[in-house]
């Protein structure tokens, strides 16, 4: 699979929205119109069903709403940075940086390796601190395609 | 500090990542080892059994259940949900490095219960060899023990159906008839029989098992196998799973080329195990307990006229002492044997020998009823059905407390045993049938003190116990961790 997880296409440096829904869905519509996800409102239906069973917000500014849908073709993943910040309900407060993760049902294979590997970046501080530092989308995303490279 | 971590979340996707990785980096700012198996969707690598007995602490930081959890059981836990571990990875570090300070669970706790899965597991928590040699033979008890319930229950409800006639029925294959309530009993009973026959197989390749992890399996079960065939019952199932376990364990430690390495456990180490432990079985304990058989059968013939409460204490003795085993046979062999020839001495060491083979499986139900802190949770339920298994004259019942504890265990019951034979030897009880327990009790001459010596013998042999069990107890702070762990 030649596939990206993560394009210039699917990194919004400066995130409209100001809550929760407005911004997955601004960063799925993303996923929608690079082909990645066939079926915008299951797809946040699911990202929804997950975030209900527990909040996907972490201390350190960070939201990453995920989810597995059968209406996700590709693994991926979209990144937007909030200049005020978007509550995802974790204990110290909203979150700036939020990655969209979505995996396809049943997935499994080597892509679910590339997602770890996100995961595991994401409590690195100095991962974090090049996410927000970022300027131009291109680089960030081979930045953080080259980071979670298996 | 040398520490494992489960983590695991609902999607399997993040979290569980993240909570590896800050964890990992906590350990590695601390100057502590630890080792992670992330339980997602990207497949998890299983922490090796090695690794899990190093370990001082283990610390599950999940949302969902871990799976396999019993291979941690009798190690300090630290339980959290994922996110802590992601936002206070070194405070969760902290707790583990607590509680591995401290011993393991208090017994009779309010998670006693939930300790029970534990003993179903390969451990290999404790530090000194006496609380892991226990260990090991607990894991091959706790597997047993559903066959010892299965095939005895149903034993035991084909004599309660069918008389003790019930084990000379032709085999349901040839003649069943629904209508027939008799051969609903022949079926139980053959059924049971079946169920009967993995005694010693498990017993013997779950403790290999415990040892050695999956490869000592097959040695295991197929030296427990052939301890059945040889007779040498379940002491000679401990010394098949202990061998296989150690020739795996040792095999184990052979460098091998890389081209081979990846066949070892799956055919190279079963295969050379199971030919050793085989060979073993057969040659080294095979034929000499074929031998001692027939020495001792001749041996007992050659007493015939001795004192009869001497015979009787003998003969309750060798019943108990390795129940269904090779000395067990000799005198059961005896007693049957006696029954065609006739004559009241015979069917008073038929009677002997019955009530004395009820008292093991009766005297540790009533120990391990009276002071259920002594024993593991499965002991305690294996001591539930035990009562019906000591009153149907299945003196397997009390395997799995003799294989777990054997030292303690074995001489408890022989004395009682030896004393029920003893006096119903001299209270002149007669019996004319061959098997069926309690349920044979009208065909008992003298029935009343007859069960009066059953009685007794019970009695002696559950104090006995109970007395064993707590003398024998190790002082040293680290075995008895790990033994409450067990116990717990």
């Amino acid at each position: 699979m030649t596939t990206e997880l993560i394009t210039q296409d699917l990194v919004d440096l400066d995130l409209a929205g100001d809550d929760r829904p407005a911004v997955v869905r601004d960063l799925a519509q993303r996923l929608v119109a690079d082909g990645r996800v066939t079926d915008l409102e299951a797809f946040l239906a699911d990202i929804d069903a997950r975030e209900a069973q527990m909040p996907t917000g972490l201390e350190g500014g960070i939201g990453i709403p995920h989810c597995r849908s059968a209406a996700v073709t590709t693994p991926s993943l979209a990144f937007g940075r909030s200049r005020s910040g978007v509550d995802f309900r974790a204990a110290d407060g909203p979150a700036d940086l939020i990655f969209l993760i979505a995996a396809p049902e049943g997935g499994g294979d080597e892509h679910m390796t590339v997602l770890s590997a996100l995961a595991r970046r994401l409590v690195r501080a100095e991962f974090k601190q090049a996410l927000r530092d970022a300027s131009d989308p291109a680089a960030l995303a081979a930045y953080i395609s080259e980071e979670v490279a298996p | 500090m040398k520490y494992v971590a489960v983590t695991a979340c609902p999607t399997g996707i993040a979290h569980t990542y993240m909570a590896a990785e800050a964890l990992e980096q906590a350990a590695k700012d601390a100057g502590d080892e630890l080792q992670v198996e992330t339980q997602g969707s990207a497949g998890s690598t299983p922490l090796g059994a090695e690794t899990i007995r190093d370990a001082d602490a283990v610390i599950f930081a999940a949302d969902v259940g871990v799976r396999d959890r019993d291979r941690f059981a009798g190690k300090p836990v630290v339980e959290a949900a994922v996110k802590q571990a992601i936002n206070d990875a070194p405070g969760l570090l902290a707790r583990a490095a607590e509680a591995a300070r401290e011993p393991v669970a208090d017994p009779g706790g309010p998670q006693a219960e939930d300790a029970e899965p534990a003993l179903a597991s390969k451990v290999e928590a404790g530090s000194g060899f006496g609380s892991r040699l226990r260990q090991w033979l607990m894991t091959g008890v706790s597997y047993m023990i559903p066959f010892v319930a299965a095939g005895g229950l149903l034993i035991a409800l084909s004599f309660a159906l069918g008389g003790y006639q019930i084990i000379d029925a032709p085999p349901v294959t040839e003649q069943f008839d629904a209508a027939s309530l008799t051969d609903w009993a022949a079926l139980a009973n053959q059924i049971g029989s079946a169920a009967f026959e993995f005694l010693v197989p498990v017993l013997a390749g779950f403790i290999a098992f415990a040892i050695a992890d999956r490869p000592a399996i097959a040695p295991g079960f197929v030296g427990g196998a052939i301890a059945t065939t040889v007779g040498a019952g379940f002491l000679g199932g401990l010394a098949a799973g202990l061998l296989a376990g150690a020739v795996i364990a040792g095999l184990n430690r052979v460098k091998v080329p890389r081209g081979i390495a990846g066949i070892m456990p799956v055919v190279v180490l079963p295969l050379v195990g199971t030919l050793v432990v085989g060979v073993l079985m057969f040659v080294v304990i095979g034929k000499p307990i074929a031998l001692a058989m027939a020495g001792l059968t001749d041996w007992l013939t050659g007493l015939s006229g001795a004192n009869a409460a001497l015979l009787g204490a003998l003969l309750g003795a060798m019943i108990a002492f390795d129940m269904g085993g090779p000395i067990n046979k000799v005198a059961y062999t005896f007693a049957v044997g006696g029954l065609s020839i006739g004559g009241t001495t015979s069917l008073e060491i038929m009677a002997a020998v019955m009530a004395a083979g009820m008292v093991p499986p009766l005297a540790l139900a009533l120990a391990s009823a009276v002071r259920g802190s002594l024993f593991t949770p499965a002991e305690r339920a294996n001591g539930r059905t035990a009562w019906l298994l000591g009153a149907s004259f299945i003196t397997e019942g009390a395997i799995p407390f003799a294989a777990a504890d054997p030292l303690r265990v074995i001489p408890s019951t022989v004395v009682g045993a030896a004393a029920t034979g003893a006096l119903s030897m001299t209270f002149g009880a007669t019996l004319r049938a061959p098997h069926g327990g309690i349920f044979v009790t009208p065909l008992v001459g003298n029935p009343l003190p007859y069960l009066a010596a059953i009685v007794l013998g019970v009695l002696v042999s559950a104090a006995a116990v109970l007395l064993a069990k707590r003398l024998g107890r190790p002082v040293d702070p680290a075995p008895q961790a790990a033994g409450t762990a067990v116990s717990a």
